[in-house]
């Protein structure tokens, strides 16, 4: 399964030292000879060790984040903050029927808004990064710097502007006022143009307009094949940035029904002043909202993988 | 054979045959570009706009209100408006803390797990990352309960140990949200540094182990000048990213009085907007973000771009 997962890798960067031709077998990762390795050995210790410590910073805070979830208020100031409480269904039941059920409401919301987001603007991003890179017009490096542009631009910096001019035509507070700004992706335009170039060789193209195939049917029977894995890569990443999105939803949307999760659980989270029994229903919430896209990461590693390697070539 | 190739590309480009030259392409770019100009100059350019006016009441308040033009006023009023501007310092602030912590930290991971076991660098690399998997919003409320007193087993623990800190003070909360924000990025730029590291070629590891050199002086006087070009990137993303600060406050805000409504200058454009219903102001404060961003996006790329690549 691996082995299948892993043979079209996209390597957009040089030639790693790992695949780099090794006649002598003597890779500069291959273990020292055995008399060396007993010295070694502090060394090694020493970088396994500082890791651990890195990966315990990363994941104790989500470890605790699941213990909470199995507690009720009391047993959240308790004092034992990684051991199981017996709150967990209570918590769940709890949840998904707060203000009738509308936390479900939320987290389909999100699916929504992040799936077509990332469906869409990912296809979008991929037409517009293969033409950049098959094809020959006139400006092509001044259509593509504003891409660049685009891409340096801070989120937050348009989200206001995007409020003024979507109450000017009566669009906020409606699915689309949050839906349409997420579709335009230039990173995924860039990242769309590196996999063009290193997952669709010209030569494919040539024998297809030989053969006599418009353009839009290469792209659709040749080049989007061929592209699958680095579609995959861009919807995944832009489907993160739009799950994560925040100021967007909440500056647009009044209406609760058309919240996605983190803006609900934001609301939820406003109330635990008055009310510090919310502080169990944003703790699971929290918990349920992350637990998709913590799946989605581990399933698809070799897509971010192959994306952030990507991304790091200028 | 690929001269070939190019030379019938610029044939059929010169006798532009449907299917290589701009027409085409039209057809895959005008989706993007349209979402483009929707979506990012035409709100820009609307806001612009609307920052050049201002509302004016009469004095009584009879007659409603007035539009008027006023020029670069709203752009002089939140200049010198003090809040806008301690948001800006603190803002300052934290990308002064934020920006070589978060590298450093990155930088140090990634030259470990280049330097560690093999088999344990992909799980070392998904334990690392997965923080970027968890939401903005809720990563600040996972750490906004991890430093609240009472709840939070760092404050026990800390307490125990005779130490005293409360992370959500006025002086604290600052440092506690670039903690925030390293926890949630450093994964994601120690894969791209240790992708980068990847490339350094395997010659001139050996050149230096033959020339006497331990894998700390290794690391950091051959392998990090030779990531430069990464780091560069990391660098430029931090930058952008940080400028962006809202979630985070605004998340904190509802546990501690130290961050007020005004806090950073995103949150003083959304009070602007939403509290104070002064719609040019907000305007002009996003246009003010958006041009500083730029300007530190393009000193970033020209210095970065400087030293040597590759």
């Amino acid at each position: 399964m691996s082995a299948v997962l892993d043979t079209p890798a996209p390597r957009p960067t040089p030639t790693p030292r790992a695949a780099a031709s090794d006649p002598a077998g003597t890779s500069a990762r291959a273990p020292r000879p055995r008399r060396h390795l007993l010295r070694r050995l502090p060394a090694i210790a020493g970088v396994n060790g500082l890791l651990l410590v890195g990966s315990a910073y990363m994941i104790l805070p989500l470890l605790w984040l699941v213990f909470a979830t199995t507690k009720d208020a009391k047993g959240l100031y308790s004092g034992e903050a990684f051991a199981f409480g017996g709150a967990f269904f209570a918590n769940m039941a709890q949840l998904f029927t707060q203000d009738g059920g509308i936390f479900l409401r939320w987290l389909v919301n999100s699916i929504l808004y992040a799936g077509f987001g990332a469906v869409i603007g990912g296809f979008i991003a991929l037409m517009a990064g293969y033409a950049f890179d098959k094809f020959e017009f006139r400006g092509k490096n001044a259509w593509y710097g504003a891409v660049l542009v685009g891409v340096l631009i801070p989120n937050t910096a348009t989200v206001i502007p995007l409020y003024l001019l979507a109450a000017a035509v009566g669009m906020t507070n409606t699915f689309w006022a949050v839906l349409i700004p997420t579709l335009c992706n230039p990173f995924g335009v860039y990242l769309a143009r590196v996999y063009s170039a290193g997952y669709i060789p010209n030569e494919t193209l040539e024998a297809a307009r030989v053969d006599g195939a418009g353009t839009v049917r290469t792209f659709l029977r040749i080049g989007l094949p061929m592209l699958t894995p680095g579609f995959v890569t861009i919807a995944l990443f832009q489907f993160v940035g739009i799950w994560n999105n925040f100021m967007l939803p909440l500056i647009m949307l009044q209406n609760r029904d058309l919240f996605p999760s983190s803006v609900g659980i934001a609301l939820w989270q406003s109330q635990v002043q008055q009310n510090p029994e919310f502080s169990t229903l944003v703790i699971a919430g929290s918990f349920i909202s992350i637990l998709p896209l913590v799946i989605a990461f581990v399933m698809l590693q070799r897509f971010w993988r192959s994306g952030l390697s990507a991304g790091s070539v200028k | 054979m690929a001269l070939q190739i190019r030379a019938d590309r610029a044939t059929t480009r010169r006798r532009s045959i449907p299917g290589t030259g701009g027409r085409s392409a039209a057809v895959f770019l005008i989706p993007f570009f349209a979402l483009f100009a929707l979506t990012m100059i035409a709100p820009v350019v609307y806001a612009v706009g609307m920052s050049l006016f201002a509302e004016k009441r009469s004095g009584l308040g009879f007659g409603g209100a007035t539009v008027e033009f006023v020029g670069a006023g709203n752009y002089f009023d939140v200049l010198s408006n003090r809040a806008f501007l301690e948001g800006f310092a603190r803002l300052a602030m934290y990308c002064l803390l934020y920006v070589p912590t978060l590298l450093v930290v990155a930088l140090a991971l990634a030259l470990l797990l280049d330097a560690a076991v093999t088999y344990a660098r992909r799980a070392f690399q998904l334990l690392l990352f997965l923080p970027h998997a968890v939401p903005g919003v809720i990563a600040a409320l996972i750490w906004a309960y991890l430093y609240t007193p009472g709840v939070s087993p760092i404050v026990r623990a800390l307490a125990s140990g005779g130490i005293e800190i409360d992370f959500l003070s006025v002086h604290m909360v600052l440092p506690s949200m670039v903690n925030i924000a390293v926890w949630e990025w450093a994964g994601y730029n120690v894969i791209i540094l240790f992708t980068a590291l990847q490339t350094v070629p395997r010659e001139i590891l050996e050149a230096a182990r033959v020339d006497g050199a331990g894998e700390i002086r290794t690391a950091l006087s051959i392998k990090t000048p030779l990531v430069w070009p990464a780091l560069g990137v990391a660098l430029l993303f931090t930058v952008i990213g940080s400028l962006q600060l809202f979630t985070e406050p605004k998340i904190l805000s509802s546990v501690t009085t130290a961050v007020t409504s005004t806090w950073v200058p995103n949150m003083w454009a959304y009070d602007a907007a939403f509290n104070r219903n002064n719609l040019p102001q907000a305007a002009a404060a996003s246009i003010i973000l958006a041009v500083l961003a730029g300007a530190l996006s393009w000193a970033v790329t020209r210095f970065t771009s400087k030293e040597p690549t590759r």
